[in-house]
């Protein structure tokens, strides 16, 4: 177990339009502000107003990789939240919630029900929101805080609105907390104070960030739940920092578009979902095709088809192996956090640089849109930056000497051809997605030329020989010789991580592998590990172990047990352990975790 | 334009002797004898060679089809890319430099079809690029099936008894879309062609020359002996190209009379000239990668 002394979870649902994000927002710069670690999960409909809307926020002095199994404290904005999920709160809980609207329910026994009469504490106002500021002033008295660093808070919120808001805001805030103070016991551990103030972040901005640091310096896209928010990100940085962003007609325009941008020499990424990336497929080949280096973000949501926006899902990983009609390579990558995914976009840019191919970032709900904690150091904005061979400076010999001695797809033992952009003279070239000579010539017209297509497919798989060495091999966290060895990849990386803490802690030990690169994949590090693991489960968010069909294709391994969760929600710690306990005990080798949380 | 890229380019003119013949491709065309397609090769050929545009400075990109194969005739630099999506591929390249003169050529199906959604867009963000749609009337590549001009009644391998669908109409369409110069040409009249093409490159905006250019293969409804007595050019006719009401209805004739010429072209800011960031620093091909300590602690300070 981790040396985790304060472990606090709370939740706020509503409706949509009720606000809830603001109280969210502001309570999370308090606590990140202190130094804590946070993680949130904000459960949500696609729809604008009305719905049900469930945002959790977990905290603790430790850094979190999930949002745990339990809150301490609900905050219900209306009467759905409580009959949803009052029932769901344990001995030692709080409950928050307007007593002047709403009812209620049996709460079970230790369960502290907290009524705001919320009219009576702001003079009758009638702005619906005011109920959240109330809540927020009650929630620092039972938080055991300080109602200064809430006074603080609302000042930066709202001082763009003016003195007036701030006030009114302030004294609201304070009428909660006076209420709370009054009438209601504070938890028994107040919230601590933490090491060095952290920053909030999501992976969206990670993602965003990540392209910015990498230089990028043209990103579209189509707006597509959930990657809308490295859209938005990029747009509102992209003048000070000289990125071009533009919104496309369709994500078959996205794609081709920053086909267009990166030939022409810029670093150049694009973000959909897997419904958008349906539609950039083709575009993907192209890319591996002409060899130009382009990123692609899939987030992931829950599929098919148009599925369901708003849930999360690790169901596209054979979409990215498929996509696109052919035989040709590329990269794909899974981040398994937000600092992983921001990390990630530099990397795979040096790679698809390197290589001139498309490069595959596979993100989902939960990470992009997640909010989370991070130490600002650990966010290196200058990464190394490896454009591999190119030849981008007006005046830049080719070594010939004359224009037509540049091959474009010149046949080199590494595969690689140096790439020249558009405009440098000596080196005019045209580049084809039919396949082409080393001149860049169509041989897809002539009779048949069987020798001169079999050496350009050679070519540019060559390109990716011995490309494993260039990145991560999957670890294995945890103790060596443990019971069980559980298997992961992308997002679920935290949450197995505490799932093993919590075995440890059971007296099951338990450790994990999380896979981050799905190709290149170090197949024969993980057949180490397979083979010389006791017990083998692969956790994955998906119906039909997706990633478990795949590592069976790469290594001919199988495994002993699976748990797989595919209702729209992550995994919580408790999830993964009792579906352990149970496959050790034999009673199944397919676990399938029920959702307690009715959100 | 930066003022030094200007000076730059103005200095490789003035030095620079082109013709036609530099232009020439790597491969010869292989387009069936008697296409039109040659004349808007070798229209263009000239017309580069007359603004002395050196082939490095040119970027040609093309989708599929016949006319597609385009870039691969030309010399200059060249993306021949998937079907129906020259404009989307040639919108990037021109906003990642947009000193390049880009001209973007295809096909009625390439374009007007499976690619009608950037056509659409790209006419209206003024992306400053030449779009020149080879048209036949027909899916030649494909051996001869109904395209989006098709005529109604036009007899393909696909509408073997007849076309019953309308035909869409590329420059009436390309003026409500937003273009900013919307010319038809055709390949049998070189020179009316040449005129336009160096009109519509030096136009900065968007500029499609929707180009009749004759199937002989495929489309035996639509070649030149249909075209020849029919064809009036609108600059005989003292045609206005500001009046873009009287564009459309001359645009619309489909009979004894089809006009040719320059229907439409105003003036408004292209794509690069609007787009804040290009406003100073050159293209972005060539800026430096990543940001500034400046700018990143900026950036870090506000998540705080």
């Amino acid at each position: 177990m981790s040396s985790r002394n304060f472990d606090f979870a709370f939740a706020i649902g509503g409706a949509a339009g009720q606000g809830i994000a603001t109280p969210g927002d502001i309570l999370a710069r308090i606590f990140v502000r202190r130094g804590l670690h946070l993680y949130t999960y904000n459960a949500y409909q696609s729809i604008i107003r009305g719905g049900h809307i469930f945002l959790a926020v977990r905290i603790s002095d430790q850094p979190v990789g999930n949002h745990g199994d339990k809150f301490d404290l609900l905050l219900c904005l209306n009467q759905d939240t409580m009959n949803r999920h009052l029932p769901l709160m344990g001995p030692g809980s709080r409950v928050l919630f307007n007593s002047d609207d709403i009812q209620p329910g049996q709460a079970a026994e230790g369960v502290q029900l907290c009524p705001l009469p919320v009219g009576d504490l702001t003079g009758g106002s009638r702005n619906k929101l005011v109920q959240n500021t109330v809540a927020l002033g009650a929630m620092m008295h039972l938080f055991g805080m300080n109602f200064k660093l809430l006074e603080d808070a609302l000042t930066l919120q709202f001082k763009r609105k003016g003195q007036e808001v701030v006030d009114e805001n302030v004294s609201t805030a304070r009428a909660g907390f006076d209420h709370a103070k009054a009438n209601f016991e504070p938890f028994a551990d107040p919230v601590p104070q933490g090491g060095k103030p952290l920053a909030v972040w999501a992976g969206n901005e990670a993602l965003a960030m990540g392209g910015a640091a990498a230089g990028v310096k043209f990103y579209c896209a189509y707006p597509m739940s959930p990657s809308t928010g490295v859209l938005h990100w990029m747009a509102k940085n992209a003048r000070e920092l000289g990125i071009m962003v533009r919104q496309v007609e369709d994500e078959i325009g996205v794609a081709n578009m920053a086909i267009g941008a990166a030939h022409a020499g810029c670093r150049s990424m694009c973000a959909t979902s897997g419904g958008g990336f349906a539609l950039m497929t083709e575009a993907v080949g192209s890319a591996a095709m002409m060899e130009i280096p382009v990123v692609f973000i899939d987030v992931q949501r829950a599929g098919p088809s148009t599925g369901v926006p708003t849930k999360t899902e690790q169901g596209d990983l054979w979409q990215m192996l498929g996509a696109s009609q052919g035989d040709f390579e590329r990269f794909i990558v899974a981040p398994r956090d937000c600092l992983d995914a921001f990390n990630t976009v530099p990397e795979l840019f040096n790679l698809v640089d390197r290589c001139q191919c498309p490069g595959i970032i596979v993100s989902d709900l939960l990470i992009s849109e997640g909010r989370f904690s991070v130490d600002p150091a650990d966010i290196n904005m200058q990464p190394e930056i490896d454009r591999g061979e190119i030849i981008n400076q007006p005046g830049a010999v080719n070594g010939a000497a004359s224009s037509n001695g540049y091959l474009r797809y010149k046949i080199t033992e590494s595969g690689i051809s140096p790439r020249a952009i558009p405009g440098i003279e000596g080196h005019v070239h045209v580049v084809a997605t039919d396949e082409h000579d080393q001149d860049g010539v169509l041989i897809s017209d002539e009779f048949t030329n069987p020798h001169k297509r079999r050496s350009m497919v050679e070519k540019r798989a060559r390109k990716f020989k011995d490309i494993a060495s260039r990145i991560a091999p999957p670890e294995l966290e945890g103790p060596a010789d443990a019971d069980v060895t559980l298997i992961g990849w992308g997002s679920t990386h935290g949450v197995i991580k505490e799932a093993c803490e919590q075995l440890q802690a059971l007296g099951i030990s338990a450790n994990h592998v999380g896979v981050k690169w799905i190709v290149p994949l170090h197949a024969e590090r993980l057949t180490e590990i397979i083979t010389r693991a006791k017990h083998t489960i692969i956790v994955e968010n998906n119906y039909s172990g997706q990633f478990y069909r795949y590592l069976r294709s790469e290594t001919g391994l199988s495994v002993n047990g699976h748990i797989r969760k595919y209702d729209g929600e992550p995994f919580m710690p408790h999830h993964i352990v009792n579906g352990v306990r149970e496959q050790l005990a034999g009673k199944t080798d397919h676990s399938v975790p029920y959702q307690e949380v009715m959100v | 334009m930066s003022a030094a890229s200007t000076t730059r380019l103005a200095e490789e003119k003035s030095l620079v002797q082109l013709t036609a013949k530099d232009y020439k491709g790597k491969v010869d065309p292989d387009w069936c004898p008697g296409c039109g397609d040659f004349g808007v090769l070798s229209s263009l050929q000239k017309v580069c060679a007359e603004l002395k545009l050196p082939p490095h400075q040119v970027v040609t990109v093309s989708g599929i089809g016949c006319s597609s194969n385009f870039p691969g005739f030309f010399n200059a630099f060249g993306m021949h890319t998937l079907h129906g999506r020259a404009l989307a591929v040639a919108t990037g390249v021109k906003m990642a430099n947009h000193e390049l003169t880009v001209v973007a050529t295809g096909g009625d199906g390439d374009g007007y079809g499976i690619g009608g959604n950037h056509f659409t867009h790209t006419a209206r963000r003024n992306v400053d690029i030449t779009y020149l749609v080879m048209n036949n009337q027909i899916y030649g590549l494909t051996t001869g099936q109904v395209s989006p001009t098709s005529c109604e009644g036009m007899k393909t391998k696909s509408t073997p008894f007849g076309s019953v669908e309308r035909p869409v109409n590329p420059i009436t369409s390309a003026i409500m879309n937003g273009a900013t110069f919307v010319a038809r040409g055709y390949s049998g009249d070189q020179k009316q062609l040449t005129t336009l093409m160096k009109q519509a490159i030096e136009h900065r905006g968007f500029a499609l020359i929707d180009i009749f250019s004759p199937c002989v293969t495929f489309n035996h409804d639509n070649d030149y002996a249909f075209f020849r007595p029919r064809i009036k050019k609108l600059e005989d006719e003292g045609h206005d190209p500001t009046d873009w009401k009287t564009a459309c209805e001359k645009a619309m004739l489909w009979g004894d009379t089809i006009y040719t010429g320059l229907f439409l072209q105003r003036v408004a800011s292209s794509l690069d000239e609007v787009e804040p960031v290009l406003d100073e620093g050159g293209p972005l091909c060539f800026r430096p990668l990543g940001i500034s300590k400046e700018q990143s602690d900026r950036i870090l300070k506000r998540m705080m």
